[in-house]
């Protein structure tokens, strides 16, 4: 199957994950964890009966923004750290459509930083999944907000010093309405977590952890270290801020599933023509 | 400032066209403004070489207005005695003084206020009807009914102390026949223009002097069923703008230099992922922060060159108050049309003056968006055609599925590195601009057309040039005068055939670099002797300025 055709399945036709997917192949180095977040993905969206044509899957620039060519929905490849505002401009301008915003943490954290805060902040009915490898893949290894401070590279020969940026806190204090951490080694595991997040009301944020074989080889043991159901998801934001004093980094699940009602444009709305705007200037 | 919006609306009512520029001190809020107004019985684009009256509440910081309020030896200067003397500057002009204790007399009306006070007098000086006064009064204050009455008495108080100042300038007759007339500003004009056009989806973030823009969008946007949304920075409104277009939804933000130059890589993108959207770039003086409360043309530039690569796009100039609205229609409907990012440069001048205009004509819509039908058979969404123009797959549509994408890539939109894909992208992307028929729209063609001169400008130094022209032909001065309001891509062919014969070419813009000028020069063989009137903002060119201009210009 190819791009331009997967959308013209009969919505008859029951669809597996594979009919989720492009007939494009990833960039990717072979086992980089990013390839679980397409299974995954074709999988959540197989289990929920999307229609391709009604999802738009948006991204930013890095390895694993690379991801909308390689589904069979719409997809937007953007900027870099951008994503995250095309996204909440496609959502709003179009709420029928599920928008699925995917992208790195060199993507997320840095460049990105603020829209995260404000896409947490704004609650735009949307799911955001970071694939944090801890590492600039595309550009050849240099730290990212999440890498270790003793991690050596060719731009910080002494590693950088600096704490790791703490994405799930943030994403906690800043108003994500649901806030969990999945990992590319449990692809069934990460299916389930992007079903609920798309489920979810409001902005879903999902951590993903996905190793990055090339430059942080050492992530290869992340498979040992993940803890899978660590979280037990509460809407209770102050009890799911004492469970992070706690996160070791590797504890999978669903930390956080908020009430808080998704964005809405707010105010009186009228459907009027436009020439009626005209009396506002008439003498 | 709202006796001076009074004025001007009491002006309308009466029947007279008008234009108000407001100046005001660093302060946020409050503290010393200016309301400079010019009342005509046709329409008026700039401010007159002189004021008539200079009419002061009192002296505070008018430093700071100085030169902005030229008076001369026939001007008026009427101000309260108990603020004080005038600045030099101004009693050096020769104006004549009267007085009037506006404070006093103020005080002599319960919850009178000396600005009703001076409003009075102003109406009566001007020979406007009381009936036009007490309408632009209730107006404001309709709201606030205790108000009312205290006011009007003020404005009484006003008229009646005026009766003993000899020096008048009473208005002609206003036009008999009056034809429909409107009262706005340019970013009102920009916004309903936008609405026009179909701009269902605006992202924003506040910058002087694009802000009101914004604000007038947001509740009228919503009542024809469209949305704004308020972004964290520019970075986010530009993006979200494009995002909410490639959804099919046509889109707009609006920003001043600071903000377009935070813009310009998303513009790129959309340049390349061919995804319309309008910026609206209401330039003030710049670089950096510069003067956010001034006008400047010093965008220019940035809108035509700012992007990296090669990167084909639309840059209009609106040249009036009203032409704000049919440009920034036009600009929507051509970024439709091209599937393609469209600049406006607007102004502080022209973005924040307020004007009395006759009702712009109604410009005809046109196709909009070329779209993909559903199930398309080998859809390709940058599939070359011959206009260059690709049918648009709109999320939701079936069997079109891709990726848009600030990669370059083949016709099917998938990411290549291939010099062949990339010269027949960038071709098919050129192409479609340069192919395009703009019709009459691009520029506004006036003056002498037998004229063996011609004058080119763009944007608001329109309106002084327009005036000072026909000004100097009083003194044997004729040209033409193009006023461009197609910038990019500048249609060379259409500007050669409209100089046909023209051995002199002036090119008049408000920037210190000559940016028009230079753009010109290098992108067409503009025919004889091509010579620069060039100067820096914070000051718009009155027409005064611009006629010594063409009476030096024509003696070469």
């Amino acid at each position: 199957m190819n791009e331009a055709d997967s959308g013209t399945i009969a919505p008859a036709v029951l669809r597996g994950p594979n009919d989720y997917k492009s007939d494009i192949k990833p960039v990717w180095c072979p086992g980089c964890g990013d390839f679980g977040v397409v299974n995954a993905l074709a999988k959540a969206m197989a289990k929920m009966t999307l229609e391709p044509k009604d999802v738009a899957v948006v991204s930013g620039i890095g390895c694993s923004s690379r991801i909308p060519a390689y589904m069979a929905s719409y997809g937007f490849h953007g900027i870099h750290g951008r994503a995250l505002a095309a996204g909440t401009g496609l959502k709003v301008a179009r709420p029928d459509l599920t928008v699925i915003v995917t992208g790195g943490d060199g993507d997320g954290y840095s460049i990105g930083g603020n829209h995260f805060l404000h896409a947490c902040r704004r609650n735009v009915d949307m799911t955001y999944i970071v694939m944090d490898n801890r590492v600039y893949g595309m550009t050849k290894g240099q730290p990212s907000p999440t890498t270790e401070p003793d991690w050596d590279s060719k731009l910080s020969p002494d590693g950088t010093g600096l704490r790791e940026f703490q994405p799930l806190v943030i994403a906690l204090t800043s108003g994500a309405n649901f806030i969990a951490r999945g990992f590319t080694g449990d692809p069934n595991g990460l299916a389930e977590l992007i079903e609920q997040a798309v489920r979810h009301p409001g902005f879903s944020f999902i951590e993903v952890l996905s190793p990055c074989v090339t430059f942080r080889p050492e992530q290869k043991e992340w498979k040992k270290l993940v803890k899978p159901d660590a979280f037990k998801p509460t809407p209770d934001m102050p009890r799911a801020a004492r469970r992070m004093l706690r996160d070791t980094g590797f504890d999978l699940g669903v930390l956080y599933a908020g009430e808080r009602p998704a964005f809405a444009p707010r105010g009186p709305r009228a459907l009027r023509a436009p020439a009626e705007l005209e009396a506002r200037f008439t003498l | 400032m709202t006796a001076g919006n009074m004025l001007l609306e009491a002006a309308a009512h009466a029947g007279y066209y008008a234009l108000m520029t407001r100046s005001s001190g660093p302060q946020i809020r409050g503290g010393e403004a200016a309301a400079m107004l010019r009342i005509a019985c046709e329409p008026v684009e700039c401010m007159e070489d002189r004021f008539d009256v200079l009419a002061a509440v009192d002296w505070e910081n008018v430093h700071r207005f100085n030169a902005e309020i030229p008076l001369g030896a026939s001007s008026l200067i009427l101000a309260d005695p108990d603020q004080g003397e005038p600045p030099d500057i101004f009693v050096t002009s020769g104006a004549t003084r009267a007085a009037l204790p506006l404070k006093k007399l103020a005080k002599s009306v319960p919850e009178g206020r000396a600005n009703m006070v001076l409003l009075g007098a102003l109406a009566a000086l001007l020979g406007l009807p009381d009936e036009a006064v007490a309408r632009a009064v209730e107006k404001t204050l309709g709201k606030r009914p205790a108000a009312l009455a205290p006011s009007l008495a003020a404005v009484a108080a006003g008229r009646a102390a005026a009766a003993a100042i000899e020096t008048r300038f009473p208005l002609a007759e206003p036009p008999p026949t009056r034809r429909a007339r409107w009262l706005l500003t340019g970013n009102e004009a920009a916004g309903y223009g936008a609405i026009t056009g179909g701009v269902r989806f605006v992202a924003a973030y506040p910058i002087t002097p694009a802000t009101e823009l914004l604000e007038w969008m947001a509740p009228a946007l919503a009542q024809v069923g469209g949305t704004l949304l308020q972004a964290e920075d520019e970075l986010a409104s530009v993006n979200m703008a494009i995002g909410g277009s490639y959804g099919g939804v046509p889109s707009l933000t609006a920003t001043s230099g600071p903000g377009l130059s935070l813009m310009v890589e998303a513009l790129g993108l959309a340049v390349t992922a061919e995804i319309p959207i309008v910026v609206v770039d209401v330039m003030r003086v710049g670089p950096s922060t510069g003067i956010p409360t001034k006008s400047e043309q010093g965008d220019l530039n940035i809108a035509v060159h700012g992007l990296h690569g090669d990167a084909p796009h639309l840059v209009l100039a609106c040249n009036s108050v009203a032409d704000c609205l049919g440009t920034t229609q036009w600009a929507v409907q051509l970024a439709e049309a091209l599937q393609s990012p469209a600049i406006v440069l607007s102004d502080q001048f022209l973005g924040q003056a307020r004007a009395v205009v006759d009702r712009p004509p109604d410009i005809a819509g046109d196709g909009g968006r070329t779209t993909a039908a559903a199930g398309t058979p080998g859809y390709q969404r940058y599939a070359i055609t011959a206009n260059g123009v690709s049918p648009m797959a709109i999320p939701g549509t079936p069997g079109l599925a891709y990726t848009a994408d600030g990669l370059e890539h083949a016709e099917r939109g998938t990411p290549s590195s291939q010099a062949a894909d990339h010269f027949a992208q960038l071709d098919k992307r050129r192409r479609k601009l340069e192919a395009h028929d703009f019709g009459a729209r691009w520029a506004d063609i006036e003056g002498d057309a037998a004229s063996d001169r011609a004058i080119i400008t763009f944007g608001s130094c329109t309106g002084p040039v327009r005036e000072g022209l026909a000004r100097a032909a009083a003194y044997g001065v004729a040209a033409r005068l193009v006023s461009l309001r197609l910038l990019a891509p500048l249609p060379v062919t259409q500007l050669i055939a409209a100089l046909e014969g023209v051995t002199r070419v002036l090119v008049i813009e408000q920037n210190h670099s000559a940016q028009l000028y230079k753009y010109l020069r290098a992108e067409c063989d503009l025919p004889g002797r091509v010579t620069s009137v060039h100067r820096p903002g914070a000051l718009q060119f009155s027409p005064g300025e611009i006629h010594r201009h063409l009476v030096e210009w024509s003696r070469t």
